[in-house]
């Protein structure tokens, strides 16, 4: 039913500087990938072209074969819905009216939703606990559970792929790990920017690593977070175990001394 | 029962009852609300009933019955007596349009107003905001001392401060363009700089003039006054502001969208960018029309859609049915208090406008905890 998520050859320039360079990945139907890479490394870019936020210099992103650049913005958005940085609003609408504002693809202009969309909203907040906050004024909630009802939205929106960046932002131990579940749980094809390499390598079949714009690596996360990586791409120390449960690789990091390759004398 | 069935997967009891009620309640069905529709009867009845008051009250009153006598005598072309005919023209030819043009502006600014604010995500944003009263002045001005556009005959000032309006706001909207759109932000500041600008070259127009009208022209623009109206400019203003107010309300959903940012809005399918545009000539064209009839009245159009929001919450398929209503019964109150407490003359409108508003919005503000761009 799901679909695959096809990024080919993307490059991308803003103000004239190439942001991203020929980058090439493939999320296979139903899978989760992370997307990892240091600060500005062009892991945003590569997001925001996928739900049509910037326009590639070159390059293709397919959704189960079809070029999304060819659809309009709302055919794109009923198949790619995203999870953006910094995306709440300055309006206080409630909880439940912004979980609905995901079906906003789907619906011609202000018609209404119908009962089988309203249900759907309502199992979105479900799933990510935020149905008690239904009325609630989504500009008195904490960061963390604004950010759970706009993955509701996401989930509302039905799409085919679903994207997010750093999704675990502002939020605790506990719903980091029921997001992640959940994603996986989902049956969506999953492109995640995250931050956190121990939560990606649990929650990730496979992991792209972006440097400087480039593709660097990768891979399941057992092949691509080695101590060399980490030391050339990320610039830290560190050591890498299998967790003592399900073998996933798990990063020790040490602060004694950081490797200063690259930009040292 | 419909309410058990759609519980049934909820899997709790105790709270499934309010859950069903509330997921009636809490998705927003357009303005299929009950609430909404009742609030729309009740602001239309409100909007009737202070449109004939009005009329009614001034300098002179003329008893309801009377003013209801006149009205339906003059829309059915009836009869009236020959010593009625002085307080016949005061109902027809100078008070019913000064109502009504009071009604169309109030809700025009008001519905614009929420608009601007959520098309540049900005509080403080109100229909002026991006140069167009100072845009109206200029051209008004230059009209009156230039004599410029003298075909128009009567309507040559107006034409002008429309022209002048259209002209400050294309120019804003091109100097705040670039290679990614134009941002929001941009839009402001390059409205609040190209006003600074307009209103200089106002100062020069008016300090060089060699005479005093130029002066009046320039404070009536921007204190704003319903005084002028005449059944000629009538209809083109509220064929402008009516269409706007439809546009804009056809276009809620986007708003709602749009006022969570351009990269959400992306994500949900909107070209937040040519919405933006297509908001900007929309808006433009209405306040250009108000503000060439009526001069630039200022604090509605930010405070009412603040007032509306406090009361029927953001959602703009809501706040842009009852923010029109509302403003229209608001300023139609507003300009008969102007023009009573002082008979025979009037007080600006803007001194009624902040002595009402102001306390009242200060008082819903603090009471009900409004939000606006976090806490």
């Amino acid at each position: 039913m799901t679909v695959e998520l096809d990024v080919d050859r993307l490059s991308v320039e803003l103000a004239g500087r190439a942001i991203v360079e020929q980058v090439s990945l493939r999320v296979g139907s139903g899978s989760v990938v992370g997307l990892v890479g240091p600060n500005g490394s062009g892991k945003s870019t590569v997001l925001r072209c996928v739900y049509r936020a910037l326009r590639p210099r070159s390059g293709v992103v397919r959704v189960g074969g079809a070029d999304i650049g060819a659809m309009s913005p709302r055919e794109s958005a009923r198949l790619v819905a995203a999870l953006t940085q910094n995306s709440s609003g300055e309006l206080d609408f409630t909880v439940a009216e912004v979980v609905a504002l995901g079906r906003a693809p789907h619906l011609k202009g202000n018609a209404p939703l119908s009962a089988r969309e309203a249900a759907l909203c309502e199992r979105a907040m479900r799933q990510v606990g935020v149905d008690h906050l239904a009325h609630r004024g989504v500009l008195s909630l904490s960061g963390g559970e604004r950010q759970r009802v706009l993955i509701a939205r996401a989930l509302a929106q039905e799409p085919e792929v679903l994207v997010l960046d750093e999704p675990t932002n502002h939020l605790d131990l506990r719903h980091q790990v029921d997001l992640l579940r959940l994603l996986r749980d989902s049956g969506l094809t999953v492109l995640v920017v995250l931050h956190d390499l121990n939560l990606a390598a649990a929650a990730c079949d496979r992991l792209c690593v972006l440097s400087e714009g480039a593709l660097v690596a990768s891979g399941t996360p057992a092949e691509v977070l080695t101590e060399q990586l980490l030391r050339e791409v990320f610039s830290v120390r560190a050591s890498v175990v299998a967790h003592p449960l399900d073998g996933v690789p798990q990063i020790l990091y040490t602060l004694a001394n950081h490797v200063e390759e690259g930009s040292a004398p | 029962m419909k309410i058990n069935a759609k519980v049934a997967d909820g899997a709790q009891a105790p709270p499934a009852r309010v859950r069903g009620d509330e997921a009636v309640r809490g998705l927003p069905t357009a303005s299929g609300r009950p609430g909404t529709a009742a609030a729309c009867a009740v602001l239309g009845a409100a909007l009737v009933i202070s449109v004939l008051a009005a009329i009614s009250l001034g300098s002179a009153v003329i008893p309801f019955g009377d003013t209801t006598r006149f009205l339906w005598a003059a829309l059915t072309g009836g009869v009236i007596s020959a010593d009625e005919v002085t307080q016949y023209q005061i109902i027809w030819q100078v008070r019913t349009p000064r109502v009504v043009l009071a009604a169309v502006v109030g809700a025009g600014l008001s519905a614009v107003g929420v608009a601007v604010q959520a098309m540049v995500r900005n509080a403080l944003a109100d229909p002026f905001i991006l140069g167009v009263s100072s845009g109206a002045s200029v051209g008004a001005v230059s009209v009156t001392v230039f004599g410029a556009l003298a075909g128009f005959g009567i309507y040559a000032v107006s034409v002008g401060a429309f022209l002048g309006s259209l002209v400050a706001s294309g120019l804003v909207y091109l100097a705040a363009r670039s290679a990614t759109g134009v941002t929001p932000l941009r839009l402001v500041l390059t409205g609040v700089a190209l006003a600074f600008g307009f209103e200089a070259l106002m100062s020069v127009i008016v300090y060089f003039a060699p005479d005093s009208e130029a002066t009046s022209t320039v404070l009536y623009w921007t204190m704003g006054s319903f005084g002028a109206a005449t059944w000629g400019a009538l209809p083109v203003v509220t064929a402008v502001v009516v269409l706007a107010v439809v546009a804009l309300r056809r276009a809620a959903r986007g708003l709602d969208v749009l006022s969570f940012g351009d990269e959400s809005a992306a994500s949900l399918g909107v070209d937040a960018d040519r919405l933006r545009g297509w908001l900007f000539v929309v808006t433009a064209l209405a306040t250009g029309a108000m503000v060439a009839t009526s001069g630039a009245i200022g604090f509605v159009g930010l405070v009412v859609p603040h007032l509306v929001r406090i009361v029927v919450g953001a959602g703009h398929a809501r706040v842009l049915v009852i923010a029109p209503l509302f403003g229209a019964v608001f300023m139609v109150w507003v300009d008969l208090v102007c023009r009573v407490v002082v008979a025979p003359r009037e007080l600006p409108l803007g001194v009624i406008t902040a002595l009402v508003g102001v306390p009242v919005f200060i008082t819903l503000m603090r009471r009900r905890g409004y939000l606006f761009g976090g806490r």
